[in-house]
Order: structure tokens, then sequence, then C-alpha cells
């Protein structure tokens, strides 16, 4: 079993509620993610979304557009993203990361070539959001046999059909991508989502982590009541847009976040 | 005698043609496409649909536009017999018209309210804003802002035809950024929204679709050319961007074997230089805007800016069937400068008083390389895929003439 299979066997045993913090490789300098990835691990992240800086970032908004662009600034790619993960697991054997991405610097670099590297790095899962079902089985297969996770998505307009698919190709876990739009949207309804995970419980026992629009403790909860995993990106990359003169003001004010949104997903009964 | 069979059939029912074009898109938009494509497969077959299009491309596109011999150019060049496709005659000035009648046709018939396109030279958004206005649809286009400054006679158009255009400040703002931005908007918007993308790319059916709505190009160049000359055309040329004029133009001779396709990239500042458009030429395969094509990228699979004088042709990717023809070598690439395309621009226009678009600009300049190279009794087919009202302003700056 993979790493992020097997922490999610033990989280749905114990009832805990895994945080995926979402943060882009190299943003705003390369000397931040590493010592920023564990201070999150402190603050209580489960699993860890490394976001792969693209020119052409389609599913983006507005503040993961940016962070893309400033990683790019100082030449981050995907093989220095390889890197970062690395370094990071000098020190953490345990959390597992997952890369978050667009198809194209996986393709220059050659599917095998980067499963290869990635699994040699610790890399647990990849998330690349324009590698739907129809285009990933090359992808997934090889990562699949270098233990990584192909980690596909779902949407609100998602039909049970399709559900059905990510059940049988997806590994690791599924992620619901809960509002049409792009990442950083403003108009989460959690009563759609809850609404929506009756069908998708429904259709796959695989673990449901679900992301976007999530910027608050309160929101966290309530989200962490409907799925397995809580994924947090925009709101904490907006810390760092808002203290570039200031890392460790960034620093210090993501982890805060983290840990509000960790006691609050704790406290339900 | 040419051969003509039926042999070429892209692309295959997932949208691929050999290892390109595909579906690389987000998951929201996959039921989207699915929908479209349900659309697409039933209409392009129903009689009443094809009858309402035939009729919109004669009496409000003004089809078929004429195949005109340039005899004055063809006697100054010396060679082969250049006849103009004039797609410069259509209804708002270019090709693109062709594919946003079709593409409008089945956004009312899937019941979407409200219209997206990218434009880069500002000819697509124009097209695309001008059946907006005919059915009284919300039409909002995207445009790189530094189209939005070069292209400006463009964007009055558009308003003045009721669209909204928003100036696209990310990336490089160009056409590659317009995209993105639209994708946001059609994700974002996605049930009521339909995304009318102006060239032959994008994920599947859209290169396929474009194709088959701009192949009124082919079809009506092949007739003319037979009645008018009495055989078919011994080589096409025609500029790339995304490819879509192109393709409209090869598409009903793929099969005649003995006809040569020659497709006009942008080579900007020159190839050598690496400021340019040129992916078939001086690109490789790779995935963006929700195909696998060739593309302008770096070791890192970062996409590179690009550079052209038309803002048409401004565009790091191509049309996924384009990337096909070439790995098979049915169809050859070749890039024309910025210098160049200055020069063909100037020569159509002195030669034949007809002023074309820059992009259609590179199609001439490679015209004045490659009709004297061929014989008298040879025929070229070049398409004049728009005209060059658009471009007084780039020329004339260029030229260091205040208007
Ligand atoms: C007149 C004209 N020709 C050609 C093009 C290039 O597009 P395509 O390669 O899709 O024909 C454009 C695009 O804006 C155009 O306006």
């Amino acid at each position: 079993m993979s790493r992020l299979a097997t922490k999610f066997a033990e989280f749905r045993q114990s009832g805990h509620k895994a945080l995926i913090p979402f943060i882009t490789a190299g943003d705003p300098t390369r000397e931040f993610t590493v010592p920023m990835m564990h201070a999150m691990v402190e603050a209580g992240a489960d699993v860890i979304e490394l976001g792969v800086p693209f020119s052409d970032p389609m599913a983006d908004g507005p503040v993961i557009q940016r962070a893309s662009e400033r990683a790019l600034e100082h030449k981050m790619s995907l093989r220095r993203t390889l890197e970062i993960v690395s370094e990071f697991r000098t020190s953490n054997q345990d959390t597992p990361v997952v890369l978050m991405g667009y198809a194209n610097p996986v393709e220059a670099m050659g599917y095998e070539d980067f499963a290869l590297a990635a699994e040699k790095a610790g890399v647990d899962g990849v998330l690349t959001v324009d590698l739907p079902p129809e285009e990933a089985h090359e992808c997934a297969t090889l990562l699949n046999a270098h233990n990584i996770d192909q980690i596909f998505l779902l949407a609100p307009n998602s039909t049970p059909d399709r559900i059905k698919k990510m059940d049988t190709v997806g590994s690791g876990f599924l992620y619901y991508v809960s509002v049409k739009g792009v990442t950083g949207a403003g108009h989460l309804d959690t009563s759609d989502v809850k609404r929506k995970l009756i069908d998708i419980r429904a259709n796959t026992q695989l673990p449901v982590g679900i992301g976007f629009g999530i910027k608050d403790a309160e929101t966290a909860k309530v989200i962490a009541g409907l799925g397995d995993a809580v994924v947090v990106g925009s709101a904490l990359i907006s810390k760092i847009e808002e203290n570039l003169d200031s890392p460790e003001n960034a620093k210090r004010e993501i982890t805060e976040l983290l840990k509000s949104m960790r006691l609050a997903m704790d406290s339900q009964g | 005698m040419t051969e003509t069979t039926n042999s070429y059939d892209m692309p295959d029912e997932r949208g691929h043609f050999g290892p390109y074009g595909g579906l690389f898109i987000a998951e929201t938009l996959i039921p989207a496409v699915e929908e479209l494509d349900q659309a697409y497969q039933k209409y392009m077959t129903d009689p009443e649909f094809m009858a309402e299009l035939d009729k919109d491309f004669q009496h409000y596109v003004g089809r078929p536009s004429p195949l005109y011999h340039a005899e004055r150019w063809t006697r100054e060049l010396g060679g082969a017999q250049i006849y103009l496709k004039r797609e410069d005659l259509n209804h708002t000035g270019a090709h693109k018209i062709n594919n946003t009648i079709g593409q409008i046709l089945l956004a009312k018939r899937m019941g979407k309210t409200r219209i997206i396109a990218e434009t880069g030279a500002g000819q697509h958004g124009v097209a695309t804003a001008t059946v907006c206005a005919r059915l009284g649809l919300e039409c909002v286009v995207y445009m790189g802002a530094v189209d939005v400054v070069r292209q400006k006679l463009n964007v009055y158009r558009m308003q003045l035809l009721g669209a909204k255009v928003v100036a696209v400040e990310s990336g490089s703002k160009t056409l590659k950024d317009a995209l993105n931005e639209a994708i946001r908007d059609w994700v974002t918007n996605v049930d009521s929204t339909f995304y009318i993308i102006g060239t032959a790319a994008g994920p599947a059916p859209y290169p396929a679709m474009v194709r088959d709505f701009q192949s009124i190009i082919g079809r009506e160049a092949k007739q003319q050319c037979l009645a008018q000359a009495g055989k078919l055309p011994d080589a096409l040329l025609a500029c790339i961007g995304g490819g879509s004029n192109a393709i409209g133009l090869f598409h009903p001779f793929i099969d005649d074997a003995d006809v040569k396709l020659i497709g006009v990239e942008a080579a900007g500042d020159g190839i050598e230089t690496g400021r340019h458009s040129a992916p078939l030429c001086a690109g490789r395969p790779g995935i963006l805007h929700g195909n696998r094509t060739y593309l302008m990228e770096d070791d890192d699979g970062e996409i590179i800016e690009t550079h052209s004088i038309s803002a048409g042709l401004d565009y790091p990717g191509v049309g996924p069937e384009h990337s096909w023809l070439k790995d098979i070598g049915r169809a050859e690439y070749v890039s024309i400068t910025d210098d160049e395309a200055v020069e063909g621009f100037h020569a159509l226009t002195k030669m034949e008083g007809i002023i074309p678009a820059l992009e259609s600009s590179h199609a001439m300049a490679y015209t004045l390389k490659l009709a004297p190279t061929m014989q008298q009794d040879e025929i070229l087919i070049v398409n004049l895929s728009g005209r060059g009202d658009k471009d007084m302003h780039t020329m004339a700056e260029r030229e260091g003439i205040q208007i």
C-alpha cells in the first residue's frame, strides 16, 4: 500500500480528518518552501500538497497564478520541486507529499523519468489538473508502478457514472473540487457540498478530499464533517502575498491559520 | 491524374490525430465537451442544420468567396499561376466567420445563452461578436492587453457590436493568455456558457469541429479550380496561427496526394533569435489548452513567450491536425519573418490592389519565394485569409507614419 493509502486507512480507523495545506513550490523563494512544509506539519497538516509552477495555470485563480509567476521568476521547475521534496524527506519520512500541477512539465520530463525521479524524491501522489482519465492511463500506470498514486478530480457536475470511473482509475484519494470555477473562488456553498457527497459516497469507497474556496476555520470544520480531508490553498498563499517583504510573518500567519483550522476540525462531536 | 481515395479519416473517436489532439482539460469541463461532442455529432449530419448553415454562408457571410486568378502578380513572378482564395471578402473581413456562424448555430440548439471567445488579432472576436449581435446573445471576448493596443480598431468594432472586451493582463498578455482566461471563465460558468474557440485547436471535439466548419474554403476552392483551370491545383499555401484557415483549405485535398500542402508559420525576428511563433518549425510536442501538439516550450515544459508582427499568429501552439500532417509528411511547414511578411503585404497591395491582413501576408511572402520556382502550367492557390484594414495602425507605425 502507498504511504497515502496507509495514512488514510489509519485516519478512517481513528475518525481523524486530514488537513491538507497547499503552497506553490518556490513561492516566494526557493528557501522558503522546505521550512514552511515542516512548520505546516507541526501546525497539524497531515498531507502536504505542493504546487508545481506552470506558465499557463488555466485552472487557477489570480492568487495561485501570481504564486506561480513569483516562483517561475527565479526558475522554479518540476525538477527543482522534486529537489525540494527530497530535502523535506531528509527529516520527515512520514507525511505524504502530493504534487499538484499541469501536464506539460511532466510530459516534457517524460512520464517514465518523472515517475522514477518522483519516487526517489519521496513523492506520494500526483494530481495533474489537465490529465483526466481519458488521457491518464500511461502516466498513472507508470506512477503506480513506482508506488505513487495518481490523484483524480471530481467536480460538482460529475455524474454517478463518472464517479464510478474515478473509483476504478483513482487511488490514494479523490479530490472533490467543491465549486465550479478556478482555485480561490469565493462562493463555496457547504449545503451543495453536503448533497454532492451523498452521490460521491454512494459510488466510491476511496477517501474524499474537498478543496476550492475553503478559507477559514469555520468552513474547514463543516467540510471536515463531510469529507475525509480538507484542502486549503489560496487562503494560505494570500498570506505569502500579503507579506512579501517579510517571509517570517507569512510563515507565522500561515501556521496560525492552519492551527485554527486543525482545532476547529478536531472539535466536532 | 490525381487518384482520389477516401483514406484519410482523422481524428479517431476520442479526438486523437495519432499522438496529438485529445482531451487534456480539468474535470469540470468534461461534461461540457461531452455535451458539445454529442451536439456536433448529431447536427453535422442533420439536413436541417446543414441547410441553415448553407443559407447563412450564402446570404450572411457572402459565400462562395471568389477564387481570383492574380494574373498581374503571376506575370511579375514568372512562375506558377497564382490564385487567391478571397476569404478577405467574407462579412467581417476574414475566414473566422465561417467557424463562428457554425458554432453559434450549435450553441443556439444547445440552449446556451452566453457566449465567450478568445481573440488575438480581434478578427475572431469580431466574428463572434457579430453572430452574437445577430442572435441577441450575451458575448464576452478575452483579449491580451498587448493585442488590445495593437488591434484597437477591432476592439471598438466588438464594442459597437455589443460585446464586452476583457483585456487580459496575465502572462505575455497575448493570445495564449486570452485563451487561459476564457477557459477560466468557461469553468466558472459552464452551465450557461458556450465557448467559441477561434481556431482548430483546444480539447476534442474543437479541432475537428472548427476544421469541418472551415472546410467550406477547400471544398469551394477545389470546385472553383476545376471549373476555372480544368484541373486540381499543384500546391496550396496558407498562414498558420492556430491553423484554422490552413486546415480549412487543406482538408478537402488531403487525399489528393499530388497536391502539395504548405503551411506558413510566423518566424518573427527570425527562428534563430528565438523570438518567433513557429512551433511546427522549431518546437516540440507538449500539452497546452486541451490538446497535445507542437509547442514552444523550454526544457522544463514552461511555455515560451512568442513574437510575431501579426497578433493572429502570435501563439505558442498549433492545431493538433497540423502536428499530425507534419509527422506523416503530408504537409510541409515553413516560416516567414516579420520583415518578409511586410514585403508580402506590399507586394499584393501594389500588384493586385488588395491589402491583405498581416497574418495572410505571411502566405503572400512565401508566394514571392515559391511561385517563381514552379512551372507556368502549375497552379498555386494561396489563402487570402483576411483583409488588412485592422493592420493600418501597425503598418503606419512601423513605417513611421502618423495617421
Ligand atoms: C486574417 C487572419 N488570418 C489568419 C489567422 C490565424 O488563425 P488561423 O491559423 O486559425 O487561421 C487570423 C487570426 O486571427 C486572422 O485574423
